[in-house]
């Protein structure tokens, strides 16, 4: 199944996650990687998530738009670089067979 | 001037507007019931459980549309909130529940009476709030009734541990009650395609749902029916939208509406939906409803637009600001082509007859009382079965939130704590609960309530000593395996009633049942009356579970 990623602008504090985490669990979408740091302000944080590309993503972007933490959503490809950056540390810390300078 | 966390609160409650408030004291909130004691101008209702306390708060919120508040305290007070929350959350109700926690130091420690109120309310919610300290509530309190009452109106939780209601800070000045976000802008073009695919669809059906209520705009949508001269259907939520004597209603739609009413929908080449989500109940299969019709959709929820159905045009709205400029938009219509069709298919598929003048059939009570209290704007609640199902079909609903029913969540025990707040806030009103002999058990708890309030609502148990619906589906759909569906007990409710302090009726006790009624519904403060009625009537017609809404069971015989 094609991946695509989204990035997530959230108030940071200790509750985003979990309201992101919980739509996606009720409305049985797809979500199989999950990043999120503080913006520099510590206001917000972003969150980056590799969801699986099917006809509901549209469905998806409008419920996350309707959370009250979530400030923007925006749509990137599945090569966003962020998620294929960190599958190298992964890979590393499995088998360590990449190097993580790559 | 110093204020601690509690007296912030209720100084905010008081600010937002709110003057009666339902909850019940326990260890964790009482800082703030010690506060609420010192209010002027909040009144405080004690339920006998917080499901009990939600759900008169939901039936404050349901006639004013207003969000309502409600108190309850952490641990077991907080779970059984949790019923009258979700529920409103299904039907966009406004309520605000406001739970006292543990103290901080204590909480993730399995302290007494401690429950991760914040991670349970999260999926049943709006939105939810968990206080770091008292001088956060400043800005989450009026921030709760904003998002309770924006948009796409719901229930918004905020957990309160006990040392930040004991907090005491110093307040110079007070933030503003939470109001209303800015609607969304109407685009002009949107308004005009709207007006066009409706000037060239021949056969139109408005679907009118409880977005039209929660928005105000029912006046608008009899306006546009009237105007475009479509035949319209309710849902459940968004009934009374129009009268039920409209010579357009075409009442509700769905698992069990009249058979035309779902023929027509069979036929229609465009459906209207004006603050509607195409539910299941509303549509069965959906593959087959409506299958010849484009679709328009205005919701102020975005993500309601395409989620079952895509629309031909869909709009994201505040219903009443939309309908102002469509209403202007389209043709004045004649459509009696369409209508006389409708109007054959509603002399071809008559309904078998409803022993309407009987009070003790399960049809004739409602329709008696409907009669009883024609024009004087009662306020209808139901709990959940067969005798909510028969008062959607056949009360004449005169008017916008005139009827209390719980849609989305289908709770049983929702009526009498709803029509306690109900009339809490229109305390002149007759507010009548029918319910069945198995939902009023599962809130019986609050006769007291009302009884200690005196509030004027008359309790009809339509009474079959069974729940019924199950029996129906199990006599249907089960190959008549009733199980676990018939009671073996004959409670009394009457003496339950006399107990509480309520006064009480048992028709079949009575020689003159009508008169018995009629004395019920006319006296002041509360009353139960019981009605024994027949099991093996079956609330028809009806689409089976999964089953396409142009195929529907409709005769006892």
């Amino acid at each position: 199944m094609k991946n695509t990623v989204l990035e997530l602008v959230v108030r940071n504090h200790p509750g985003a996650m979990m309201h992101i985490c919980s739509l996606f669990a009720r409305r049985v979408f797809n979500l199989d990687g999950i990043l999120c740091m503080p913006d520099a302000d510590e206001a917000t944080s972003r969150m980056w998530l590799r969801v699986c590309e099917d006809e509901r993503m549209p469905q998806v972007v409008l419920q996350l738009e309707k959370l009250e933490d979530v400030y923007k959503v925006s749509e990137h490809g599945a090569s966003h670089e962020v998620f294929s950056q960190l599958e190298c540390y992964f890979r590393k810390a499995v088998d360590g067979s990449v190097d993580p300078s790559l | 001037m110093k204020y601690t966390g509690a007296e912030i609160i209720i100084k905010l409650l008081e600010r937002q507007g709110i003057r009666q408030l339902s909850g019940i004291p326990g260890g964790a909130n009482l800082p703030m019931y010690d506060a609420l004691s010192r209010s002027e101008s909040i009144r405080h209702i004690l339920a006998r459980h917080e499901q009990g306390a939600g759900f008169i708060a939901q039936g404050q919120a349901r006639i004013t549309g207003k969000p309502a508040a409600f108190f309850a305290t952490s641990g077991p007070g907080a779970t059984n909130a949790i019923t009258a929350v979700a529920d409103a959350k299904l039907d966009s109700i406004p309520v605000v529940c406001i739970t006292g926690q543990v103290p901080q130091a204590l909480i993730g420690t399995d302290a007494f009476q401690e429950i991760d109120t914040y991670g349970l309310s999260v999926p049943i919610t709006k939105h939810n709030y968990f206080a770091r300290s008292a001088r956060e509530l400043l800005d989450i309190i009026p921030d709760a009734f904003r998002v309770a009452a924006s948009g796409r109106p719901g229930p918004v939780w905020v957990d309160v541990p006990k040392d930040v209601q004991d907090e005491s800070i110093e307040i110079e000045s007070w933030p503003e009650p939470g109001g209303l976000d800015k609607a969304p802008e109407i685009d002009p073009a949107k308004i005009e395609a709207m007006a066009a695919m409706i000037a060239g669809a021949k056969r139109p059906i408005t679907y009118v749902g409880g977005g039209a209520m929660h928005s105000n705009a029912c006046e608008l949508v009899r306006s546009f029916i009237e105007k475009s001269d479509t035949p319209a259907v309710m849902t459940l939520m968004g009934l009374g939208a129009i009268p039920m004597d409209d010579e357009r209603s075409m009442g509700m739609l769905g698992m069990h509406a009249s058979r035309f009413t779902n023929k027509a929908l069979e036929e229609c080449d465009l459906l209207i939906a004006f603050g509607a989500r195409f539910d299941d109940r509303a549509t069965g299969k959906v593959a087959e409803f409506c299958p010849d019709a484009k679709i328009i959709h205005i919701d102020i929820d975005a993500s309601e637009l395409g989620k079952i159905k895509n629309p031909n045009i869909g709009m994201k709205a505040d219903l009443g600001e939309a309908l102002s400029f469509l209403n202007d938009a389209i043709e004045k219509s004649d459509r009696s082509e369409w209508r006389s069709r409708v109007a054959a298919l509603k002399a071809e598929y008559v309904e078998e007859p409803r022993d309407s003048e009987d009070p003790m059939s399960p049809y004739g009570i409602i329709e008696t009382v409907g009669r009883m209290l024609k024009g004087e704007g009662a306020i209808i609640t139901t709990d959940v079965g067969q005798h909510q199902m028969r008062v959607a079909q056949a009360y004449p609903f005169e008017r916008p939130r005139q009827f209390l029913t719980s849609g989305g969540l289908g709770t049983m025990g929702f009526g009498l704590p709803a029509a306690m707040g109900a009339a809490l806030e229109d305390p002149e009103a007759t507010v009548v609960c029918f319910s069945g002999d198995g939902s009023i058990l599962m809130n019986i708890q609050e006769l007291v309530t009302a009884a200690e309030e005196n509030l004027n609502v008359k309790i009809i148990i339509c009474n079959n000593n069974s729940l019924g619906l199950v029996h129906q589906q199990q006599d249907l759909f089960y190959g008549k395996n009733i199980f676990a569906s018939k009671f073996s007990s004959h409670v009394d409710f009457t003496q339950i009633a006399l107990g509480c302090g309520v006064a009480a009726y048992d028709l079949s006790l009575e020689e003159d049942p009508l008169a018995a009624l009629t004395e019920g519904l006319r006296r002041k403060g509360p009353v139960l009356i019981n009605v024994p009625i027949d099991l093996h009537q079956h609330v028809f017609p009806m689409v089976a579970p999964g089953g396409a809404n142009s195929e529907m069971l409709h005769s006892n015989i």
